[in-house]
């Protein structure tokens, strides 16, 4: 089997069908080599390949600690949780090309020495997967045992140490503290346990056939090999993207950066990411180091193109309501933080002269948060609502010189329905 | 053998802000303004462990660590 030439790896554009079965597959990828955990190891970690949930952690570190961290057999998690309602991207690789995250999760399992893989996954993505899964125990294929776990619909769900509290079956989607003992040490049953990212999965499932050269053949050397975009904003419907890392998101989504017109700012990374102004955004390589030179985090690939005739300002207090209300309400600073940020910056976009200590006040309570919940979501609000407060400025500044906006319409995805919370 | 090196550690889920540790350590600890716990410095100054230790024991609800900083 050879290689894939073009930029498009994850997903079949060649008008193939939607879901690709265990024949198509195998006829499109091979089988898997029978590498050992030595080698594979190796290839991950030389690839460069870095975790696409989020985090863009280093892979063949994260492999190697698990792989090296305890007396007892390691479990991987191949997490399709997506919590956040502006990304698609896990949800449809695992509806178009279960096998590949499949191959990649065998291929994780054999690397740290793992005989078991729990797939943690939104209840729509469930069907197609044990499908898939029945495909391949009448093959034979695998070497090691599948559990298919169904992941609570709240945002917190597909973070690490949540999964691994769904998976144990104690406070579903729920975060625990892991400053003294990670979860790669002390996770699921207790076990060494690697928690990663579906899309990482089918990325690692190349890395394994291909090597790492090849996948290093596009990209950036920071952030090799492609990566799968769910965009709002730019079609009438979101829609999942792949591209390679390093493009910038204008020659992707086929906007000029000097003449786009009718996008107020673009939000990278969801609603844990951060905005930037729209030439900046369309012109920057889209790859995380350059994101996060810019201050924000490409994230889980979230893209949305905030269309003019919507409050700017009305949308991101919406958004921090639904992440105050989607807290584990576990943490101090987080359950109060959160909700002053969302009051003040309600506030702002509907009563802006009622808003004590102005728009400086709402870095100071950023400040207040950041770093001290047990996961990181205080911190991502924390990030949204800083660079909104700089790309918006000019917007602030009419809503508290002349008034809130008189016509709105919302636009970001937030679920309407109340979530049951922890507290 | 160079002497061990400290930091502190919160488990922000089990504190409730009780305020106990700013009492005690306030060279290291102040309150935010729900009167949860602000650690300041990213290692324990040698001559404050032992305050420290004190602290970490005196928290109600066990939530405050010390946690050897590994070299």
């Amino acid at each position: 089997m050879s290689a894939p030439v073009g930029p498009t790896r994850l997903l079949d554009t060649t008008g193939g069908p939607d879901v690709v079965g265990l024949d198509a597959h195998l006829q499109r990828w091979g089988p898997l080599p029978s590498a050992g955990s030595k080698a594979l190891l190796d290839a991950v970690g030389r690839s460069g390949l870095r975790g696409h949930g989020g985090a863009w952690f280093p892979v063949g570190t994260k492999w190697r600690a698990v792989a090296g961290s305890g007396r007892s057999r390691p479990v991987v998690v191949a997490n399709g949780a997506e919590g956040e309602p502006a990304s698609g991207k896990d949800r449809y690789l695992l509806h178009h090309s279960p096998h590949l995250v499949l191959d990649g999760a065998t291929t994780a399992a054999r690397a740290v020495g793992a005989d078991h893989v729990v797939v943690h996954l939104t209840a729509e993505a469930a069907a197609g997967v044990r499908a898939a899964l029945d495909e391949r125990a009448r093959r034979g294929i695998d070497g090691c045992s599948f559990e298919i776990v169904v992941a609570p619909d709240r945002f917190l769900a597909g973070q690490e140490s949540a999964a691994v509290a769904t998976v144990n079956g104690k406070s579903p989607g729920i975060p625990t503290f892991v400053g003294i003992r990670t979860v790669r040490e002390h996770g699921v049953a207790g076990r060494p346990t690697l928690v990663q990212n579906v899309e990482t999965l089918a990325h690692a499932a190349l890395i394994a056939r291909f090597g790492p050269d090849w996948f290093r053949s596009v990209g950036t050397a920071e952030s090799p090999g492609t990566a799968l975009l769910t965009v709002t904003g730019r079609w009438d419907a979101p829609r999942i993207v792949e591209v390679p890392l390093g493009t910038t998101l204008g020659q992707a989504l086929g906007i000029d950066a000097g003449t786009a017109r009718g996008i107020q700012g673009v939000l990278l990374g969801g609603y844990g990411g951060g905005w930037l102004p729209t030439a900046t955004a369309l012109a920057m390589p889209f790859a995380e180091e350059t994101a996060r030179a810019h201050g924000t985090s490409v994230g889980a690939g979230v893209v949305v193109l905030l269309p003019t005739g919507v409050c700017p300002l009305a949308e991101v207090a919406r958004v921090v309501r639904y992440m105050e209300g989607e807290g584990a309400g576990q943490c101090g600073p987080c359950v109060n933080g959160l909700d002053v940020l969302a009051t003040s910056l309600e506030h702002l976009a509907y009563r802006p002269r009622s808003l004590r200590g102005g728009v400086a006040a709402l870095p100071t309570l950023c400040g207040l948060v950041e770093g001290r919940g047990a996961c990181h979501h205080p911190d991502g609000v924390a990030r949204f609502v800083r660079t909104a407060v700089d790309v918006f400025a000019d917007h602030a500044g009419l809503h508290l010189s002349r008034g809130p906006c008189q016509t709105t319409r919302p636009f970001l995805a937030v679920p309407t329905t109340p979530v049951a919370r922890a507290r | 053998m160079s002497r061990p090196r400290y930091k502190l550690v919160v488990d922000p889920i089990a504190c409730d802000g009780a305020g106990v540790c700013a009492e005690l350590l306030p060279e290291m600890i102040s309150l935010d303004p729900w009167g949860f716990p602000i650690i300041h410095g990213a290692e324990v100054p040698p001559g404050l462990v032992d305050l420290a230790r004190r602290a970490t024991v005196s928290c109600p609800r066990l939530a405050l660590t010390l946690v050897r900083i590994e070299s």
